[in-house]
């Protein structure tokens, strides 16, 4: 029996199966982005299209869980209780977002501790804007108006992503996130309200988050290469520059009842295009920050570092714990 | 007269809720109970502030969720007492959390303990809850209508609170030899002010003879039954440590309450009299 012929054949017969498989496989992929339905976990998909969203998600889960940072500097000194419950539960939040995102991007076949790991190496990537030190209360507001703002115009459209375990996290974490932007607007509007020094307070930290957040809608369209492939397999919708509009759009009226002027001198409303012109932005600066020069990056993976391996040990005893727990069991079956 | 007999709806209670009703009511706490609430809403202000520095930091996810979520009852439940309380005296809880110095503080001196490690936060966290189950639990049925009310709905939280520590307590005690060294040596640091929340107080006493408050000592036995025999099931040694002395529901402190202070006040005092 010539085993060596037995198996090249079997080989090719399951080559051939796969091909035919991949083939049915791709058609109903197709299908379901033509007729805007989900893809699910189970369903064929081009390893394209798997990659870009493991890569997406992750580093929405990573821009989450570090975006815990800036935030969490203010809870002990929050300068009321109420709005120290607030910003806790707006912490907490978050971590709860990088789980949904975390396990939508499990169901495409990579762990957490891979994620986690390729985060706290500081291999993986995360929205650029958490690289943005929050030295005063204001910042508090800014975070919640500006970058949560500038966050919904760009997660808003996920919600309608072709692929269905990220969609249905998205659903869930805008509604968080709405309510987010309107806890910002509220510190915001009551530091306006108040003392000069208040007011004095917000328009500094406007100042100092406007630019960034525009910029948190990624460079202009005919910089972004990967843009036109996403948005043929339904995972983004409208382009940087549209989006990046349509939250200029959104906040200059929102600028005008809080009483902050937006750092822009070229702002102003173009009848014609029946949207806000605004100036140009120093792309230089997102650069900087993308590569690592930012006035945090290093602070910020090296603080979700140490959290990891200063709770090695807890996550270690709770194995074994369970390990033992589950033999324990096994042995009283037996 | 402080305690109405009036039945509060405990499921919908809130900071804010119980603040616009005492802004319109004539049946304000007398000083001895508004003092009282005072001590109850310290207690779970400071615990609040010290989980609220484990946020981001926790050893997993999950776990940031947990302490961040415990952390928030407790904030929740010192907004409550410090409401009421502050209500005899004209002040509201930001006046109160805010604007006293450390004398002024009647928590006691558990819960300004610093973190520690994970295994330190759970013994500190475990005692507590094992404290407030018990104390929440007959506070409920007290005289004064919005401690009763206030007490009912905590009753509910802290009972989450003390399962999640027991799990823990178990995991970390019989999980590996690291994380039960360090468990126990969680325990040995913050048993020795376990006791200072079961001595009894003559202020209190005179509240508990009227039913409006819990007598600390009578709670002892509800952490007798639980606490020692989770320690032994869990692998570790119930601690022989001397007792504190206590004092913190007369003003005295241990010196992790100044520094506590000094950051959550700071903006606050940097900008007298503003509204957030």
């Amino acid at each position: 029996m010539n085993t060596t012929t037995d198996v090249t054949t079997d080989a090719r017969a399951d080559a051939r199966a796969a091909q035919i498989a991949d083939e049915a496989g791709e058609r109903r992929f197709n299908e379901l982005l033509a007729s805007e339905s989900r893809v699910e976990p189970s369903d064929w998909m081009p390893e394209g299209y798997r990659k870009t969203l493991i890569r997406q998600i992750s580093q929405h889960g990573h821009s989450e869980i570090i975006g815990m940072q800036p935030e969490s500097n203010w809870i002990a000194r929050a300068p009321s209780l109420k709005r120290k419950a607030i910003l806790m539960a707006k912490v907490q939040d978050e971590a709860g977002h990088g789980l949904y995102l975390y396990s939508a991007a499990q169901t495409l076949g990579v762990d957490r501790e891979t994620m986690f790991d390729q985060l706290i190496t500081g291999k993986a990537k995360y929205s650029s804007i958490f690289n943005y030190t929050t030295p005063t209360w204001a910042d508090m507001g800014s975070i919640g108006w500006l970058v949560d703002g500038a966050a919904i115009c760009n997660q808003v459209p996920l919600c309608r992503v072709s692929y269905g375990p990220y969609g249905r996290a998205m659903v869930r974490i805008c509604k968080e996130e709405s309510f987010h932007q309107r806890q910002g607007f509220e510190i915001l509007l009551e530091l306006m309200r108040g003392t000069d020094a208040q007011k004095e307070m917000a328009q500094e930290s406007v100042n100092r988050w406007y630019a960034p957040a525009l910029m948190m809608f990624g460079p202009p369209d005919e910089d972004s290469p990967n843009s036109k492939q996403s948005m043929a397999w339904n995972i983004k919708r409208f382009s940087n520059d549209d989006l990046r509009q349509r939250f200029v759009d959104m906040l200059v009226p929102q600028a005008e009842i809080l009483g902050v002027t937006l750092p822009d001198a070229a702002l102003r409303w173009n009848e014609e295009r029946g949207h806000y012109d605004f100036g140009d932005l120093d792309w230089s600066e997102f650069h900087e920050v993308l590569a690592g020069r930012g006035p945090a990056n290093t602070i910020r993976v090296s603080r979700r570092r140490e959290a990891h391996e200063n709770g090695a040990w807890v996550r270690e005893a709770a194995r074994a714990y369970a390990d033992a727990q589950a033999e324990s069991r096994r042995g009283l079956v037996a | 007269m402080s305690h109405s007999t009036n039945h509060i709806a405990s499921t919908a209670i809130t900071p804010e809720s119980i603040a616009q009703s005492l802004a319109s009511s004539s049946d304000l706490p007398d000083v001895a109970v508004a003092t009282y609430a005072l001590g109850l809403g310290d207690d779970a202000l400071v615990l609040a502030q010290r989980l609220g520095e484990w946020i981001a930091r926790a050893p997993e996810l999950e776990e940031d969720v947990a302490l961040g979520n415990i952390g928030l009852d407790q904030l929740g439940h010192a907004r409550s007492f410090l409401t009421y309380a502050g209500s005899a005296f004209g002040k509201t809880e930001d006046e109160l959390a805010y604007f006293r110095d450390e004398p002024e503080f009647l928590n006691h001196q558990l819960f300004e303990q610093p973190n520690g490690d994970f295994a330190q936060t759970i013994a500190k966290q475990m005692i507590a809850s094992v404290y407030f189950v018990a104390l929440y639990r007959g506070l409920a049925a007290s005289n004064d209508a919005m401690l009763a009310a206030i007490a009912a709905k905590a009753a509910k939280e802290v009972d989450y609170h003390l399962d999640h520590c027991v799990q823990w307590v178990k995991r970390l005690g019989l999980g590996t030899a690291e994380s039960n060294r360090r468990m126990q040596r969680g325990l040995e640091v913050m048993w020795a002010f376990a006791d200072e929340l079961f001595r009894s107080d003559a202020p209190t006493d005179s509240l508990v003879a009227l039913g409006i408050a819990v007598s600390p000592s009578s709670l002892r036995p509800a952490f007798d039954a639980l606490v020692p025999p989770l320690i032994v099931a869990s692998g570790l040694t119930v601690p022989v440590t001397t007792f504190t002395r206590g004092g913190g529901r007369a003003g005295l402190h241990s010196e992790s309450l100044g520094p506590l202070l000094a950051e959550m006040q700071v903006l606050a005092r940097a900008h007298p009299g503003a509204s957030w």
